[in-house]
């Protein structure tokens, strides 16, 4: 009876752990042959990645794997998505958990040199922000001398506001709070003037207000929070695939591709067209993967702008106006390197 | 010669019967006894209309998108539209008829062990429905879909991960247990070193190091799929637990049963299979299930390694960008499910010991 119960369990330990495998350095070709994209995500922000009413996932780190997924197997939903947590998104990159980590990540030192990790880009360019009530009146940071500032204690937030107050010699009121919905809670009962925190948090706390057309985001942001993919270190085709991935998608905002258009693009004499949705040249052999790859990502996926405004922007509920992540030929830092 | 009359039977003093008397003995005994229930009442009124109020009375229950919630209550229509996602997870809609059934099937064997005597044939038909249950939920044998465990979530994920730690938990406890009580001195010593190492370490811990730490002692790119080191984590962790509850139970044993067990020649398992453990389990049952409870309500840290048991589904439904600020409702409802959960073990409880009557020594 022991040895009986020992193998059946042996058994099940085996079948459940079927999706155990052994990743060697060339994640591109293990990716081709599982059939399927692993990639890492938040469990739930808004507008990042986040699942709907029956289960399917969306947001703007949602579409990095899901660009990735469509330039490698042609198919946007060849993913598998592994929710994590911030402190376990590192260790699932390294063990092969996952091949992509896409979780609104901040880009810094310390993460790109000692953790043994690559960032791809940066598909949200985030920071400290400011959420005031609009009968207040104020239309730029600059305008908040002697306010009282709602901030969630013991965070870097409060430490980035000390600084930017100090720098612009002006006085401010700290009411800390334990939980964001405490400093919603202060806000509307007018504990305080102006709310700080990241940018694309202030919106999502706003919609959970009364009245949000009472409120407004100010454009001003006080740090840097660099949010992009990571991959692997070590592995520099698959950095590559990754890179190229998103920034084919900021170029075909730069060259005026959109998912609608694009078939129609096909048939351009724009040489920069052409030549990234692969009509000429051979950008998509020299990664490694298909030749048509960002048009796959256009066609499925859709370019940088659709994929914000759809996600986080005017067509969402958040309403992230485009500020920062508006491409660089309209007073962003939205950039992607040429095509040739 | 004195007669003697029945005198009719007096009604007892109006101070000493009905609503007054019992209010006063039981609510207004001493000046201490007013006060607290004063309080306690006045703590009622001023909690409960105002549940009422957003529960039922404001809230909004038709409708199918947010702006149907427009009053100040609760918005039940989030419930409703996320209702697939609290019970199911991201398991895909088609393949759901494999949870109903193996729901169904557990009804069917809890049906069965009440005519079954014997232990055998009911530990032989749990087996069976294990297997059988995995292979439904998971499929990738018969021609079923698999369907892996990062689309497990909701309730079911809840259940899942409840169920496997109880059951396998449950013969390891007994067999460390046995080891603690055992006189084999490496034997004793491993199981108490086991037990009070898993005893001073939180639930949380072992989870955390099973998700984060445990893939960096894999060789290079071997994983390990997620739930199942959690199960493992839940499963080591219980079985300690439950070690100490079985061996309290064994101590209730009178070393007359052992000594009876050993002159009439029983080996060492015959007597500790046929004669403690039964007598041992009966005294055991409230403490049991109390773990069992405990552990029921411990699954939800598993939202700490990103797997989506009920409670973080609240989360993850919170965070759809057209469904934001509803994750009250959302704990309100997953509250509601667990009482129901724990209040049922309870009351399963309760029924085993009335049918092994712990009570009667």
């Amino acid at each position: 009876m022991k040895s009986k119960i020992a193998k059946i369990s042996i058994a099940a330990i085996a079948a459940l752990s079927l999706s155990a495998s052994v990743a060697s350095a060339d994640t591109l070709s293990d990716t081709l042959s599982q059939g399927y994209l692993k990639c890492g995500i938040n469990s739930g922000l808004p507008g990042f990645a986040s699942a709907d009413s029956q289960g399917h996932w969306s947001g703007i780190d949602i579409s990095v794997c899901r660009a990735v997924a469509a330039a490698v197997l042609g198919d946007k939903t060849k993913v598998k998505f592994t929710s994590l947590n911030a402190k376990e998104r590192f260790t699932a990159l390294q063990s092969g958990e996952i091949d992509l980590l896409s979780r609104n990540t901040t880009w810094t030192e310390t993460r790109d040199s000692s953790l043994g990790l690559n960032f791809a880009g940066v598909n949200f360019y985030d920071g400290q922000g400011f959420l005031v009530h609009k009968s207040l009146g104020v239309k730029n940071a600059k305008e908040l001398d002697g306010a009282a500032v709602c901030v969630q204690s013991g965070t870097t937030t409060e430490l980035n506001l000390a600084d930017y107050f100090r720098k612009n010699g002006m006085k401010y009121k700290l009411v800390a709070y334990d939980s964001n919905d405490q400093v919603l809670k202060g806000f509307e009962t007018g504990r305080c003037d102006v709310i700080t925190s990241d940018s694309s948090q202030l919106y999502s706390l706003r919609i959970k207000l009364k009245n949000p057309a009472g409120s407004m985001v100010l454009p001003n942001i006080i740090s840097k929070e660099p949010l992009g993919p990571v991959v692997r270190q070590g592995d520099d085709k698959w950095f590559n695939i990754v890179k190229w991935s998103y920034a084919a998608m900021v170029a075909a905002e730069e060259a005026g591709i959109t998912s609608k258009n694009v078939d129609s693009m096909l048939k351009s004499n724009n040489p920069t067209v052409k030549r990234i949705l692969g009509v000429e040249g051979k950008l998509g052999e020299n990664l490694g993967i298909r030749k048509d790859f960002a048009y796959q990502i256009i066609k499925q996926v859709g370019n940088y702008g659709e994929v914000f405004e759809r996600t986080v922007g005017m067509g969402s509920p958040l309403k992230i106006k485009r500020g920062l992540n508006a491409l660089w030929t309209k007073g962003g830092l939205q950039y992607s390197p040429p095509f040739r | 010669m004195a007669v003697y009359n029945q005198v009719e039977t007096r009604e007892a003093p109006s101070n000493s019967k009905g609503m007054v008397h019992w209010l006063r003995t039981n609510l207004f005994s001493t000046p201490l006894n007013s006060a607290m229930t004063i309080l306690g009442i006045a703590f009622l009124f001023w909690v409960i209309p105002p549940f009422i109020k957003w529960s039922i009375i404001d809230a909004n229950f038709a409708g199918s998108t947010r702006a149907d919630c427009t009053g100040d209550g609760a918005c039940w229509v989030f419930v409703r539209a996320k209702m697939d996602m609290f019970m199911y997870g991201f398991y895909p809609e088609v393949e759901r008829w494999r949870i109903h059934l193996t729901y169904a099937l557990f009804f069917v064997v809890i049906a069965t062990f009440r005519y079954l005597k014997q232990a055998m044939p009911k530990i032989i038909i749990a087996t069976i429905y294990f297997i059988i249950a995995f292979v439904l939920i998971r499929g990738g044998f018969f021609g079923l879909e698999t369907i892996d465990t990062n689309k497990w979530g909701g309730l079911m994920l809840t259940i899942v991960v409840a169920s496997v730690g109880i059951v396998c938990s449950f013969p390891l406890g007994i067999i460390l247990a046995f080891g603690r009580a055992s006189k084999l001195p490496i034997i004793k010593s491993v199981s108490v070193t086991y037990i009070e190492f898993i005893r001073g370490v939180p639930l949380i811990t072992i989870l955390f190091m099973s998700s984060v730490i445990l893939p960096l002692f894999f060789p290079e790119g071997v994983t390990f799929d997620k739930l199942l080191r959690a199960l493992i984590g839940i499963t080591l962790f219980q079985a300690a637990y439950i070690a100490e509850v079985i061996r309290g139970g064994l101590q209730s044993i009178s070393s007359g049963q052992y000594e009876a067990a050993d002159a009439v020649g029983l080996s060492y398992w015959q007597k500790m299979l046929l004669v403690i453990l039964p007598q041992a389990l009966k005294v055991a049952i409230p403490n049991l299930v109390g773990s069992f409870i405990a552990l029921f309500q411990d699954t939800t840290l598993v939202l700490i390694i990103g797997l989506f048991d009920l409670l973080a589904m609240v989360q993850v439904t919170g965070s759809d960008s057209h469904w934001l600020g509803f994750e009250t409702e959302g704990y309100v409802f997953v509250t509601l499910i667990f009482w129901v959960f724990c209040y049922s073990m309870s009351v399963y409880s309760k029924s085993l010991e009335k049918r092994f009557n712990t009570n009667l020594k």
